[in-house]
């Protein structure tokens, strides 16, 4: 197991008391896996991604460990972390458009990252342009201030300096979603490409585009309201998912070749519960079409099937 | 309805505005009473800017735009507010859209203001709750809430209804949907095709085909401010002829299908080609002549129309070239 997760539980602090942002969240990921994390906005997606490796207030460590290669990562202490951030654990910004310095020339400031984590630029710079030249870029860009780079340009910059260090785990947080179609293909492959290259060993991907995870996971993780609802290869989560969450969310995405006029699709009516006080049981229960009294409990996250964790009661009921 | 006609937007760039950068080239199409148009282009290809100089956000460099007939630019004071009892834009962003200091239905309280002070406030706020709940919204949950209390999905809407509250005839939507999770973005097309049916004509603004496939009747794919494909959308779709747009479709990330391998980045140059065709840095089946030749759009069947050179000479079956490293295969699987 590269990547273990148990009972992660983060809140965040506000002065209205803990938001409930992640709960008892328990997952494993194996060596060489994309593992894609999708939801919808505030389903804690992005608090799952950001605990592993920069858990900086408001947001609150509760309870739970994580495991990178057997070994033990102390999220909890900020200071510690740093021996493993970069390193081992890396992580590519949501709107990584603007996650560059904007009054530092390119190669400038990987310097002055490198030389923060004791690493020596010119040693790196060979590999750096290698790296430049798989995502196509010229080295030139290193001459460059972030402004004169276009948008898809900036994000495979950074994807390059986020996994410079051939981490173990790299996260990229919504990395395509401000991107075009062409260009989002273009930087979805070379995430592939990069662990094919072992540059990396295990990527999460979070999006709450489930499309583009058909495309490039080999795992999805969705999520809903802070806990986990599904994990299953990614062709068993998109041909047969198991929990109502993820049916409906596939069921509600157009695809090339629907129109409405001959079929029109169906959003999830209703809105997930706010997290401050989250309902006791299942969270998914108010919106869900199948929901009975079971439903009341919280239904634990259980490998149904090799490979496939569900959590939902009628999964473990099936003659309920 | 409106119509667009050789529309151009050029910008002045460089030093002392030196050079001419066409936003917008040449474009002509019109949007018919009920019908949904969608424009389609990657991030730079001039799509947001058509919206804008429909909405006169923008000036037009050259050609004219009509509305009804009467060219858009020369409306002033109470026919051009007129004009905007009837046309209204939604853009990207919901939460730019909004003063963050005041609350949400502020919006509509300015339009009040604006359009409507002979309307009594009693009679208003059933308006404006008719409104909502014709957007899906339920009033009690959503009014008297600031903007960051509401959802992007939420505020989007809040958008729509606002628009709805006028006598609005056409809406310019420009990106709506991007910014909306998955659950809420089928909700908000839904909600666009059930006001088309009511009448009012839409401009659909995307990058993504299969949202434009879903809702329109027709479409428009630009390339660097340039027409290269427009027709009915059926006929994009299950036959895209220029190379540009099968790249774009064959680039949509798709559930019943995955990616081809092999069709790799290619870097956009900053060169221009002054005279030819303006996708010869990245199309796979450039010739010689297109260098050096721009071919005009070019009507390949009745209600498809392409400005591709490899369409030019006339056939009764349009068929697309083959591309190098890839089968031709029909895009659409029904």
């Amino acid at each position: 197991m590269a990547l273990s997760v148990e009972n992660l539980t983060v809140y965040y602090q506000t002065l209205r008391g803990d938001v409930h942002a992640l709960e008892h969240a328990t997952f494993q990921i194996t060596d060489g896996e994309i593992m894609g994390l999708a939801g919808e906005s505030g389903c804690g997606k992005t608090t799952l991604g950001h605990s592993l490796i920069v858990l900086f207030p408001p947001m609150k460590y509760v309870a739970g460990r994580v495991l990178l290669d057997g070994e033990e990562l102390p999220i909890w202490d900020s200071e510690k972390m740093n021996t493993y951030r970069f390193r081992k654990v890396s992580l590519i910004p949501q709107y990584a458009m603007n996650a560059m310095n904007p009054i530092r020339k390119i190669g400038k400031m990987t310097q002055e990252l490198l030389e923060s984590r004791g690493v020596d630029y010119k040693e790196v710079i060979p590999e750096l342009k290698r790296r430049l030249d798989l995502v196509a870029l010229p080295h030139d860009v290193l001459n460059m201030y972030p402004i004169e780079l276009s948008g898809g340009m900036k994000q495979r910059m950074v994807m390059v300096i986020s996994s410079l260090l051939n981490p173990s785990l790299l996260i990229a947080d919504e990395i395509t979603s401000a991107l075009d179609v062409a260009t989002q293909k273009a930087v979805a492959e070379m995430l592939v490409e990069f662990r094919d290259r072992q540059f990396v060993n295990n990527l999460i991907v979070i999006t709450h585009d489930i499309s583009i995870l058909y495309q490039i996971a080999d795992t999805i993780l969705i999520m809903y309201a802070g806990v986990l609802a599904e994990k299953a290869p990614t062709k068993s989560i998109i041909e047969s998912p198991r929990h109502p969450y993820t049916r409906l969310l596939i069921s509600s995405l157009p695809e090339v070749g629907v129109r409405y006029a001959e079929k029109r699709l169906q959003g999830i009516p209703g809105n997930p519960p706010l997290l401050l006080n989250p309902p006791s049981g299942c969270r998914f229960r108010d919106r869900c079409p199948l929901a009975y009294e079971r439903c009341l409990e919280e239904p634990p996250f259980i490998e149904v099937e090799k490979n496939h964790f569900v959590a939902c009661w009628k999964e473990f009921e099936p003659h309920a | 309805m409106l119509k667009l006609e050789n529309v151009s937007k050029v910008y002045r760039v460089g030093a002392f505005g030196g050079k001419a950068l066409f936003a917008v080239n040449n474009v002509s199409f019109e949007v018919k009473q009920g019908e949904v148009v969608s424009l389609i282009g990657e991030s730079g290809s001039g799509k947001s800017t058509i919206g804008k100089m429909i909405l006169r956000l923008l000036d037009v460099t050259a050609g004219k735009i009509t509305y009804n007939g009467t060219d858009i630019s020369s409306l002033e004071g109470n026919a051009l507010k007129d004009y905007y009892r009837q046309v209204q834009g939604v853009f990207q962003d919901p939460f730019s859209s909004y003063n963050p200091i005041f609350k949400a239905d502020r919006i509509f309280k300015v339009l009040h203001e604006e359009f409507f002070p002979e309307v009594p406030a009693t009679e208003w706020q059933k308006r404006v709750e008719h409104a909502l709940s014709s957007v899906g919204l339920n009033p009690a949950h959503v009014l008297n809430k600031y903007p960051h209390q509401l959802s992007g999905g939420q505020l989007q809407r809040f958008l729509i209804a606002r628009a709805l509250l006028l006598d609005i005839q056409f809406l310019v939507a420009d990106e709506i949907i991007s910014m909306l999770d998955a659950s809420t973005r089928i909700d908000v097309l839904n909600l666009l095709a059930d006001l088309k049916s009511r009448g009012l004509s839409i401009l659909f603004i995307t990058h993504d085909l299969s949202l434009a496939y879903y809702i329109s009747e027709r479409a428009v794919i630009l390339y660097k401010g340039y027409m290269v494909e427009q027709g009915a959308v059926e006929k994009i779709f299950h036959t895209p002829l220029h190379p540009y747009t099968r790249m774009l479709m064959d680039s949509v990330p798709r559930m019943d299908r995955k990616w081809e391998k092999g069709i790799s980045l290619l870097e956009r140059q900053v060169e221009e080609f002054r005279n030819g065709c303006l996708y010869f840095e990245r199309c796979p089946v450039a010739e010689k002549i297109c260098a050096v030749y721009r071919p005009p759009l070019f009507d390949v069947e009745p209600d498809h129309a392409v400005a591709c050179v490899h369409y030019q000479s006339p056939s009764d079956v349009p068929k697309p070239v083959a591309l190098p490293h890839q089968s031709v295969h029909p895009t659409h699987s029904a």
